[in-house]
């Protein structure tokens, strides 16, 4: 019997999503996220402390005796949707999650992975995972000392470093990290070169790996979220647009072209919620399937949020074209997202394996 | 107020009173629907106990551990989802009395006299006509109807029809109960793409129907319609099905079974098809969630959109992905079946019936206007027909 997901959304989630969409709105609305991404860091001064630590968004994931919040997946989810949404800039899904779920896979309740868990649950530290960011859960690859395009490396005080010999943790200030120009300019790449930095040994090998591959994996399934706010901010806006838009003395959105166009993005909407709540809710229980559920959603968000940005690009016309209005920096962080922890056709060849439909021999 | 304790214990008092074992189906249901525990929502003496309709799951659970027989709704699907809320809301104390015992048990099977030749997508524009009796106070309709199934077994059909031609389209058609065995009401079936014919076309001519029989106010159908329509969509996405439960797993099931006929191009598509068809299960069982918590939301018309085109992408990749057999059909000769069995049939006939599924119960392009217009709220479409007399329209 396939197990029932919870697929709605609690109270408790309910309050968090309001805290979270009313400080993005004060603090990190399009106007002031445009205004920073040609800085050399994208990053709202004060805004990560606000929410990691004002909010406690960071430590969502963390039990309260190693100084987090003790909640779940799940709501982690709901944080990452309005995040998505605004298209904030905030080491969130690459600190917050993946980092902190891969340390938490270590089980330490003492010493240094603890001690980094309660710091970047405070927000007081950030840490990311050194490898490429479009590295999928399944297949990690053999870790290099330099690696390329390191998401929100340029935010961190602490790299995660997979070594043949086991996990480390290097400090960010002994390693070489360099930004490189990124198509989503409000998640920043680097290249990150820690052949010169020792670090301190957090895990051996198979530990190391196995901890890897489960922040990976949750870093997956809840980008399906972030994946959802998007092309529901994508949408909205759309909607919003083409009623107020006059061309042919009418509306816009009463053509039926268009409205057919926003009906079927309402669909697949409809569709990643469900997908993207799946994938939370199995993360949060431990489900046996939450493998196979985070590769349904990440196949599925990913293409949602990119046919959103881009439907919300092309509705807008000649002003969705413009550097003022922020349809582009959805699209690009959508596009960035379709390759981010697992391309499309990578979470398809893990379902096709988990579900026992091979490819042709 | 009825809570679940005490409809498991008269679940258990009915169990006790009527072995399933050893009880006529028809006599079980009948006592059934006596105590109340028909559709536990609907009003006491009518089958229920004005309890929330969400324990109707613990009722269910009861019987089914029974083994009790239920009362086949897939085959009386029309009388209960669509005739029933209708009838309650609109019908006298005797209409109701009369019609709603024999609909839940079966015994009496409904249709619907809704589609026309000329009124599909524009239901409103239909042209079958109900003229007053002076005399006797009784409706004479003279009309065609057309996509009718059940009508070769209904013994009741809830109709539309004008009654005053002079207003405009919306405003002059009249809700009623017709009697299919009325001798004005001649059936015939109907042969559709598949070679049988589920459907029928329905001639009424000078079919005499009592005022009694009127559910609504004279003029006021089409409201009365809306409740028959909004009902259809709510009955979508009750029952919860596994994974790979529909059309899939027969795709799926092809796939495993016969390595041979495995491609490259086959294979991204019956990927991308079983994760749409997982997302499709998933969108269900939210709805089916939001439901329970008293928190319906317009996801109903997604999952109608949503499994139209699923079951076709679906239905055409196993029927390539069975090459040779792909060929084949199983069986041209005309029936007459009683109900849609998708997966108990060929990919031939899966692929075929289900060209149906975006036409049927509203087309995908009037279903994608009504979420662009009442889900998303986007301007209405200019209309050129609102204000007009029906008999003025262009036809």
């Amino acid at each position: 019997m396939t197990r029932q997901p919870d697929l709605l959304y609690s109270d408790t989630e309910d309050d968090l999503r309001a805290a979270v969409r009313s400080l993005l709105a004060d603090r990190a609305d399009p106007q002031a996220v445009l205004g920073r991404i040609e800085e050399p860091s994208p990053y709202l001064p004060g805004l990560w402390e606000a929410l990691a630590g004002g909010i406690g968004a960071a430590g969502l994931l963390v039990p309260e005796k190693l100084g987090g919040q003790g909640a779940s997946h799940r709501e982690a989810a709901v944080v990452l949707e309005e995040l998505g949404r605004a298209v904030t800039p905030a080491p969130y899904l690459t600190s917050s999650v993946v980092a902190t779920e891969t340390l938490l896979a270590l089980a330490a309740d003492s010493g240094p992975a603890a001690d980094l868990l309660a710091a970047l649950a405070s927000g007081e530290r950030v840490a990311v995972l050194a490898l490429p960011f479009s590295t999928a859960p399944r297949k990690p690859g053999d870790p290099e000392r330099r690696v390329p395009a390191v998401a929100d490396a340029v935010a961190a005080d602490v790299l995660l470093v997979p070594r043949p010999d086991g996990l480390y943790a290097v400090d960010a200030a002994d390693a070489a990290v360099t930004r490189q120009s990124s198509l989503d300019l409000t998640r920043p790449l680097a290249v990150v070169d820690t052949r010169d930095a020792t670090g301190v040994r957090l895990a051996g090998t198979e530990a190391g790996r196995a901890a890897v591959r489960r922040g990976l994996l949750a870093g997956a399934g809840l980008l399906a979220s972030e994946q959802l706010g998007l092309a529901e901010w994508c949408l909205e806006e759309t909607v919003r647009h083409t009623k107020e838009r006059y061309q042919f003395n009418r509306p816009v959105g009463s053509f039926q072209a268009l409205k057919h166009r926003m009906a079927h993005l309402w669909l697949d909407v409809v569709g990643a919620r469900a997908a993207a709540r799946a994938a939370a809710d199995a993360l949060a229980a431990g489900a046996i399937d939450a493998e196979l559920t985070v590769s349904v959603a990440q196949a599925y968000c990913s293409g949602v949020a990119v046919r959103a940005a881009e439907e919300c690009v092309q509705l807008h016309g000649g002003i969705g074209m413009t550097w003022e209005h922020p349809a582009h920096l959805a699209l690009k962080r959508a596009k960035a997202d379709q390759l981010a922890l697992g391309s499309t056709g990578h979470h398809q060849d893990t379902i096709a394996t988990l579900t026992d439909l091979p490819s042709p021999s | 107020m009825t809570d679940a304790a005490e409809l498991q214990a008269r679940t258990r008092a009915l169990l006790a009173a009527h072995p399933p074992a050893t009880t006529d189906r028809t006599e079980f249901l009948r006592a059934r629907f006596d105590a109340g525990l028909a559709w536990v929502h609907y009003p006491a003496g009518l089958g229920g106990l004005d309890a929330p309709r969400a324990l109707q799951a613990v009722v269910d659970a009861e019987l089914a551990a029974a083994g009790a027989q239920d009362n086949d709704p897939r085959r009386i699907g029309i009388g209960l989802g669509m005739a029933a809320p209708t009838l309650l809301a609109y019908g006298s104390d005797e209409v109701k009395s009369r019609f709603l015992k024999p609909l839940w048990t079966g015994e009496e099977v409904w249709c619907q006299l809704f589609s026309e030749p000329g009124a599909g997508s524009d239901l409103a524009a239909l042209g079958t006509r109900a003229v007053r009796d002076e005399a006797t106070g009784d409706w004479i309709v003279d009309g065609q109807k057309v996509w009718t199934s059940s009508a070769h077994t209904a013994r009741w059909a809830i109709l539309i029809a004008r009654t005053d031609p002079e207003q405009p389209k919306h405003r002059g058609i009249t809700y009623f109960v017709c009697d299919m065995t009325d001798p004005g009401v001649e059936v015939r079936p109907l042969r559709q793409i598949t070679g049988e014919a589920e459907f029928n076309e329905v001639f009424l001519t000078g079919v005499r129907i009592p005022d009694a029989h009127r559910l609504g106010e004279v003029g006021d159908g089409w409201r009365v319609a809306q409740t028959t329509l909004m009902n259809e969509r709510v009955s979508i996405g009750g029952a919860r099905i596994p994974r790979e439960g529909g059309m899939i797993g027969k795709a799926a099931g092809v796939w495993r079974d016969r390595p041979d006929l495995r491609t490259h191009a086959l294979h991204r598509r019956l990927l991308d098809l079983w994760v749409d068809a997982e997302v499709a299960r998933l969108t269900g069982e939210r709805l089916r969630q939001q439901l329970v918590a008293g928190q319906p939301g317009p996801e109903g018309s997604a999952m109608k959109l949503g499994f139209a085109r699923l079951n076709q992408a679906i239905s055409g990749l196993e029927v390539e992905l069975l090459a040779d057999e792909g060929l084949l059909y199983g069986d041209w000769t005309m029936v007459r079946p009683d109900l849609v069995d998708f997966t108990g049939r060929d990919a031939g006939y899966r692929y075929l019936r289900s060209k149906g599924n975006s036409i049927e119960g509203g087309t995908t392009e009037v279903l994608l206007n009504i979420v662009a217009e009442r889900v998303l709220g986007l301007p209405p479409e200019p209309r050129n027909d609102k204000d007009v007399p029906w008999k003025d329209l262009a036809r």
